[in-house]
């Protein structure tokens, strides 16, 4: 019976595992952490409908309990090999050895770490946040100063860490534009009466209903959209921050204080999918994503014939566009394995 | 530019949220909430026969108005001839004429100067 073994029990992973099992596809998934959902886990409630994040990674993790799934928590690959029979040797953690006709890469992103964007002050300025602990505030229903004050001046910035020579990312992590419309929309419900900035380049409204978003974000919920990019922010006495930027509508700088900033992280390829493409000799993107072997046809081909990517392993990409990837990536699989 | 013994002192070219006037954008957004929605194109501009003749350039004004800057508007507005055209073309459906209409009622009756 054919096996396939999937690394990372992420969004895409998960869905590729069930899709494949209900093939009758024997599947073997690891996950590092001790559960599956990957960056699922991180959100709360997800762009564009608000559903809550929890109740996706419910149905995931039940389709997982499936007679032809070995889940693998908490477990890593160590070096990769194929044999000479073509088959995948994957030695885990525990010291136990996989063995399947075919491999898929799951192995998502990572979040760009704020603190290398020094000017900004993640890290130094306790009102500086990143739109990941957001969610987690959110979470909680509190929206507050480290001081206990309700902030009544919020700024989130867009492309923190992407589009920036300056920290080596020229991509568009293509989701931050509409994560901060949908958390400046939540913040507004919490909040009704603090003034609310987005500080933009470029509003990226590419998905079904994200423009709709945006409008309603101005319209309803009186969300202010300033188009020029941050250059520095400083603290002052009451731990505030002062923000500089360029309002290039107008073609004037721009001061204003803030209570508190929020940062759109964006996403970077993450540890796991760079030691993939190491063990397995898969090419990178310039981005440093796994890439493909075409964009359009093979996009869930690498380089390395028997070896499959999806989800964020190889670039930024909502849910949506994650398990429909992962499909497509089961589906590649199949036609595989029939021709070997 | 302010003069006094031969040397002079640029006015401060940027724009200081916190301390600027707000009273009017907020005025202009309760009685023309269709305002909110600009997007910053410039669609109304392009097309705006007073800003093809003169520097008037009516989505600078209602967004430098929107921080606070209430200078420009004041100086410019007059020379709108009101005939609506900008909102033919707006993509976001603003109403930019009772938008402009609206500024200059405020600036005639609540604008302190
Ligand atoms: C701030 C933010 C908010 C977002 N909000 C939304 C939203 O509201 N709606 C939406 O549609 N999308 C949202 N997204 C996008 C969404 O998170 C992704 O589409 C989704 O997480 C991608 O799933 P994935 O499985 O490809 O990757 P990941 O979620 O990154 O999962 C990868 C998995 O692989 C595992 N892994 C990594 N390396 C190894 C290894 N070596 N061995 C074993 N396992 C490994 C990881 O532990 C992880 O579980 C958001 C993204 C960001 C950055
Ligand atoms: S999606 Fe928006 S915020 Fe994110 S990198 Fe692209 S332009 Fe910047
Ligand atoms: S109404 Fe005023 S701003 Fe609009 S097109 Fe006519 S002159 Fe220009
Ligand atoms: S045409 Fe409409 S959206 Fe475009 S700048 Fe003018 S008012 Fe704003």
């Amino acid at each position: 019976m054919a096996k396939v073994i999937i690394i990372g029990g992420g969004p895409a992973g998960c869905e590729a595992a069930h899709q494949l099992a209900n093939q009758g596809i024997d599947v073997e998934l690891v996950e590092k952490n001790n559960e599956t959902g990957g960056n699922l886990n991180n959100w709360y409630q997800l762009f564009p409908d608000r559903k809550s994040a929890k109740d996706l990674n419910d149905i995931l993790k039940q389709n997982l309990n499936h007679p032809k799934i070995q889940l693998h928590l908490g477990m890593e690959p160590r070096k990769i090999e194929k044999n000479k029979e073509g088959k995948f040797l994957v030695p885990l953690s525990d010291g136990s050895l996989l063995e399947g006709d075919s491999l898929l890469i799951s192995t998502g992103f990572k979040i760009f770490d704020a603190r290398r964007k020094e000017e900004y002050g993640y890290g130094i300025y306790e009102n500086v946040i990143t739109s990941v602990e957001l969610e987690n505030m959110f979470y909680n229903h509190s929206i507050q100063m480290v001081n206990g004050n309700t902030p009544k001046r919020i700024g989130i910035i867009h492309c923190v860490g992407s589009r920036d020579e300056k920290v080596c990312n020229y991509h568009c992590s293509k989701l931050c534009c509409i994560t901060g419309v949908k958390q400046a929309i939540e913040l507004r419900e919490l909040l009704p009466d603090t003034e609310i900035f987005c500080f933009y380049m470029d509003m990226r409204m590419f998905g079904p209903g994200y423009e709709e978003m945006y409008r309603e974000a101005q319209e309803k919920y009186n969300i202010k959209f300033v188009r020029g990019r941050l250059s520095e922010a400083a603290e002052n006495l009451n731990k505030q921050l002062q923000i500089k930027v360029e309002d290039t509508l107008v073609g004037k700088p721009l001061r204003m204080t803030l209570d508190m900033m929020i940062l759109l992280v964006g996403m970077e390829s993450s540890e796991g999918s760079r030691q993939m493409a190491d063990t397995l000799g898969l090419n990178l993107a310039p981005n440093g994503f796994i890439k493909s072997q075409d964009p359009h046809y093979r996009n869930n081909n690498t380089n390395v014939e028997g070896v499959f990517v999806a989800g964020c392993g190889s670039a930024p990409m909502n849910l949506t566009d994650t398990l429909a990837d992962a499909r497509s990536a089961a589906m590649s699989i199949m036609e595989y394995i029939k021709r070997i | 530019m302010i003069n006094f013994w031969g040397y002079s002192i640029s006015e401060t070219r940027s724009i200081n949220y916190d301390t600027n006037d707000k009273s009017m954008t907020e005025y202009i957004a309760r009685v023309v909430p269709s305002s909110k929605l600009c997007i910053g194109c410039g669609g109304c501009t392009a097309g705006c026969t007073a800003g093809n003749l003169t520097n008037f350039n009516i989505r600078k004004i209602q967004m430098l108005m929107k921080r606070g800057e209430n200078k420009e508007a004041k100086e410019q507005l007059q020379k709108c001839m009101l005939c609506g055209k900008c909102m033919l073309v707006c993509p976001r459906g603003v109403e930019t004429r009772k938008m402009i209409l609206e500024m200059l009622n405020y600036i005639k009756t609540k604008l302190k100067s």
